[in-house]
């Protein structure tokens, strides 16, 4: 009996290390297909750590080639550019009316453009959030995987958008209350980094320039 | 086709945003050539019909204030542009 039980074991134990080596032997080969399939594809560039970091580095000098002196200065030491509001005219985002001159020259609300994530509009004299304007520029145009812009890019389509027609980009967002992607702690850090900078640039003065 | 002035620069470049690459440039050219703008009229059609939008970076002349302007046709590109940028379009992120 237990020498029966053995064989049977040994039987099934061979049995399973065939299967094992027929699937192992078929991934291989499907991995090499698909390997073979990738280098033939027009386009397809093999592992190349530095081409993130080339587009990137294009992407930077086209930004600063674009946005005013003081926003490229704000986006090299802080990350992401302020841009004042422009709907004059109409109400401002927080339902009240529209007047520059409402505060001194401060604007009524402002935009953070970070790379890749939500704008946020804020009332720049209260440092009250207002929104996140969640909007993406995916290029679906012939991409099937990579449809990210370099972050650059990113902030740059967004500034155009804010400062080009601010109306037809707001109207392609998902518009949402503050903190639903972007934590307010940090955007309240930002803006108090931002206060910091724009004093260590030339006082008052300066940062109203800045904000606008 | 004519743009709106033709007090300009004689060259425009029309550069396209790509992941991975950062601007490629699609086309370059004289607008007041008309071989060169019929070509630039053909890619500027091209990139809108892909579903880019184009902006042109400008300077506001009495300021000094750089901002963009999109365009929707070509003749709406401003007279002193001497750059149409294309990006894909806003999504609802």
């Amino acid at each position: 009996m237990v020498l029966a039980l053995l064989a049977l074991g040994l039987v099934a134990t061979a049995l399973l290390l065939s299967v094992l080596l027929h699937a192992g032997a078929r991934g291989k080969a499907r991995r090499a297909q698909s390997r073979h399939r990738r280098r033939g594809r027009p386009g397809f560039e093999p592992g190349d750590p530095g081409r993130e970091r080339r587009a990137e580095q294009r992407a930077r000098e086209l930004l600063r080639s674009c946005v005013n002196d003081e926003e490229w200065a704000m986006y090299r030491d802080l990350g992401f550019i302020s841009v004042p509001g422009r709907l004059a005219g109409t109400r401002a985002l927080d339902g009240e009316p529209s007047r520059p001159e409402r505060r001194g020259s401060e604007p009524p609300y402002a935009y953070l453009i970070y790379p890749h994530k939500p704008i946020v509009a804020y009332v720049p004299q209260t440092r009250r959030l207002l929104s996140e304007y969640c909007v993406e520029f995916p290029d679906l145009t012939g991409a099937i995987s990579d449809t990210r812009l370099p972050d650059s890019d990113d902030v740059l389509a967004k500034w155009m958008a804010v400062t080009g027609d601010e109306s037809r980009l707001l109207r392609n967002a998902n518009m949402h209350l503050p903190g639903r992607q972007v934590d307010p702690t940090r955007i309240r850090r930002d803006l108090w980094r931002l206060a910091e900078w724009e004093r260590q640039r030339g006082g008052p003065d300066s940062a109203e320039l800045s904000s606008r | 086709m004519a743009r709106a002035t033709e007090h300009r620069e004689p060259a425009i470049k029309f550069l396209r945003m790509k992941p991975g690459h950062g601007e490629v440039l699609l086309a370059e050219g004289d607008p007041s050539v008309l071989e060169d703008e019929e070509r630039l009229v053909e890619e500027f059609r091209r990139q809108l019909d892909h579903g880019m939008w184009a902006a042109a970076p400008t300077v506001d002349p009495d300021t000094g204030r750089r901002e963009a302007q999109l365009v929707r046709e070509y003749a709406e590109i401003p007279d002193q542009a001497d750059r149409v940028i294309f990006f894909p379009r806003a999504a609802g992120g």
